[in-house]
């Protein structure tokens, strides 16, 4: 009764090979990959309360808003910012390379004071309009400001009264500047000469244009790869998974002969079919998820071990190839689905494990089941129907 | 090419000897845990990890040296490669972070920071308990499927060895003071599926022989034959899961190598369980108080 559709179901593996194909190259343009593979930052920040700043609703709301602003100024590709929970921010920055500089332009509060002698703040950053780097008759960077009306007002007010006297600029309650004040300066217009590098300069101008946190925030998580360990890691993954389809490929045709050649047709497909499904439903790639699909691979065959000892047995117990063959794939798929399910059951709680790379595993390893338990029964059935005549396996 | 064909291998003649050694194995786990305990990574203990290359070779003593004028010296250094270390500390700041990348670079001339784990005690905690729901869900789960799966006696003795299994997987991993990470979390899981998956083979086969059993044979015949007529599954499935895993092992890098070495243990105790834990429990059970079949 199979051998009936046999055309047809040959029709559906040669039509899902096309397709897969279609889908999965250019391979390097269609896949995704995490964090860990392509390199960048996860980082996880939670807004805490200070005495002078407790945490709300719309205080967290602004946070979200304002490292947004301030990573837009990054130029990051496609930077992820979610909120997560009731106080955490989630930012992901794919392909950054200087982790660490994301991190201070992203967890620093940037509240910018200035403070007369006796320490009273006088105006603060809540008034700028914009701030850019510019260079000083030194050549040495500095900070240009400007305040909106409000801003000005008040400025022109502070330096006509500290005339002869320091002016200290505060970011974040330090001391970065404490310039004498020549001359009331009316226009609204000053600059922060604090010593700074060039990259100083240029994350001071960021911060100061996108605003201050109106809350402190603290990084609770870090997780960061440089690009070239992560290309180095995809390499080395790469390496280890054609490794092992190989030795798995060769394995089954040394040990089952013609019946393990159609074996590795089918994990061939499993190959295929997994990165088609795995690209279809837009997954990334972690490095423990490569783990994931090379673990797979080893468990891909294993149905087909099944059923190639099951038919062996049928034929020793005297039955012909055909009702074998029919009998093996029959009396191992209880077996096959015990298997998977089993695997299935530990891989899916495997995504409870929050968003980190390891959810990648979960995923690989899950669809790795799925998709095995298809091409190692019904796939493989189809190769064993179309050469079941010319096949002899020593039993 | 067969490497086993119609053997008459007598397991459960040997099955004493095998509790001894089983015994061993889980006493060695749970002294070797409670005794060294896990050397939790920064997943799930917190701290900062950073890996960092150097134009040079560096060797331990010197970057100790250095870590030392941050009272640091009492960190872990690793090394990856030979101009690559990583470092591991208790939760650094990020001043603190920025403090001692710009010291080694003064140091060694340059120190590319290649790779940040940096994890707060609450994020740790979060992990922690996300990491023992899915343990626990994992054995939760594949507990209800025993019992759908399984006549009772054969349900106890598998989910013995998955316990037995899962030991000494972590035994393993505290006795080498390997670091117990997210990614050896997922291996002792993995590990958990294929042991309950190997027990279900053989007493399923068990159980078809006990049907159709021979008047002449007794229960540890119908076991042993049982397991000979899986063996070469049994044996064959091992050795294809554990080529790719072998290949991870060896060329997959370094950040899987632990993985790697995790499952492979798994895959052995998992299949030698299914032989001298499940079915061998099993037995004794049976002689000793024997169901009416």
């Amino acid at each position: 009764m199979k051998r009936r559709f046999l055309p047809w179901r040959f029709l559906v593996v040669l039509g899902l090979i096309v397709i897969s194909l279609f889908v999965v190259f250019p391979i390097q343009d269609r896949i995704r990959l995490g964090l860990d593979l392509k390199g960048g930052s996860h980082i996880l920040l939670e807004c805490v309360d200070t005495p002078e700043a407790p945490v709300d609703e719309d205080a967290v709301r602004r946070v979200v808003e304002i490292i947004r602003n301030r990573i837009d100024q990054l130029g990051v590709a496609e930077p992820v910012i979610a909120r997560q929970g009731e106080r955490r921010v989630l930012v992901q920055l794919p392909g950054v390379t200087d982790p660490q500089r994301a991190v201070e332009i992203i967890g620093k509060t940037a509240l910018l004071e200035f403070k007369d002698e006796t320490g009273k703040t006088l105006l603060t950053g809540a008034h700028l309009k914009n701030a850019q780097v510019q260079f000083d008759r030194l050549g040495r960077p500095v900070v240009a400001i400007s305040f909106d009306s409000e801003g000005a007002k008040l400025f022109a007010q502070a330096t006509t009264a500290n005339v002869g006297k320091p002016l200290g600029i505060y970011l974040d309650g330090k001391l970065i500047s404490n310039p004498i004040v020549q001359e009331p300066i009316p226009g609204g217009e000053a600059q922060i000469t604090g010593r700074f590098t060039l990259e100083e300069a240029q994350n001071l101008a960021i911060l100061l244009r996108a605003g201050a946190l109106p809350v402190k925030v603290e990084v609770i998580e870090n997780r960061s790869v440089e690009p070239t360990l992560g290309r180095d890691s995809v390499r080395a993954g790469l390496r280890a998974a054609v490794l092992g389809v190989i030795l798995v490929l060769a394995f089954m045709v040394l040990y089952y002969g013609a019946f393990g050649l159609l074996a590795d047709l089918a994990l061939l497909c499993f190959v295929l079919f997994f990165f088609a499904v795995f690209i279809g439903l837009r997954a990334t790639l972690t490095l423990p998820g490569i783990a994931g699909f090379v673990l797979t691979v080893g468990m891909a065959v294993d149905a087909n071990v099944l059923i190639f000892e099951r038919i062996k047995e049928e034929f020793r117990a005297g039955k012909t190839w055909r009702a074998s063959i029919e009998a093996g794939f029959q009396k191992a798929f209880r077996t096959i689905l015990d298997a998977n399910l089993t695997t299935l059951i530990a891989a899916v709680l495997l995504f409870s494990l929050g968003s980190g790379p390891i959810k990648g595993f979960g995923v690989t390893l899950s669809l790795g089941i799925l998709c095995s338990m298809f091409t190692g029964v019904w796939v493989s059935r189809v190769f064993v129907d179309l050469f079941a005549d010319r096949l002899k396996m020593r039993a | 090419m067969e490497f086993i064909r119609g053997t008459h291998i007598n397991f459960m003649g040997v099955r004493r000897i095998a509790y001894v050694v089983s015994i061993i194995f889980v006493a060695l786990s749970l002294g070797s845990i409670a005794l060294r305990g896990l050397n939790y990574g920064v997943d799930f203990a917190g701290g900062t990890l950073l890996q960092f290359r150097f134009p040079r070779e560096v060797t331990t003593e010197e970057l100790r040296a250095t870590l030392g004028t941050m009272g640091l010296e009492k960190s872990v250094i690793q090394r990856f490669s030979p101009t690559e270390v990583v470092i591991r500390t208790p939760k650094l700041s990020q001043e603190d972070q920025n403090r001692l990348a710009a010291l080694l670079k003064e140091k060694f001339g340059s120190a590319e920071l290649l790779r940040i784990e940096d994890v707060g005690p609450a994020v740790g905690a979060d992990l922690r308990r996300m990491g023992i729901v899915a343990l626990l869900g994992a054995i939760g789960g594949i507990l209800v499927y025993v019992a759908f799966r399984f006549e009772f006696r054969p349900a106890v003795t598998s989910i013995l060895a998955l316990a037995h299994d899962g030991l000494f997987v972590v035994g393993v991993v505290s006795l080498l003071q390997k670091e117990f990470t997210i990614p050896i979390l997922a291996a002792v899981l993995t590990v958990l599926g294929y042991s309950i998956n190997d027990s279900i083979v053989v007493m399923d086969r068990v159980r078809e022989n006990l049907v159709g059993k021979k008047r002449s044979e007794d229960l540890e015949e119908i076991v042993n034959r049982s397991i000979n007529e899986v063996l070469s599954r049994t044996i064959n499935t091992a050795l294809t899961t554990a080529l790719p895993v072998l290949a991870l092992y060896f060329f997959g890098g370094k950040m899987l190598q632990d993985f790697a070495l995790a499952i492979l243990v798994g895959l052995v105790v998992g299949t030698y369980s299914s032989i001298f834990v499940v079915s061998a429990l099993w037995v004794d059970w049976e002689k000793r108080r024997p169901r009416r079949r």
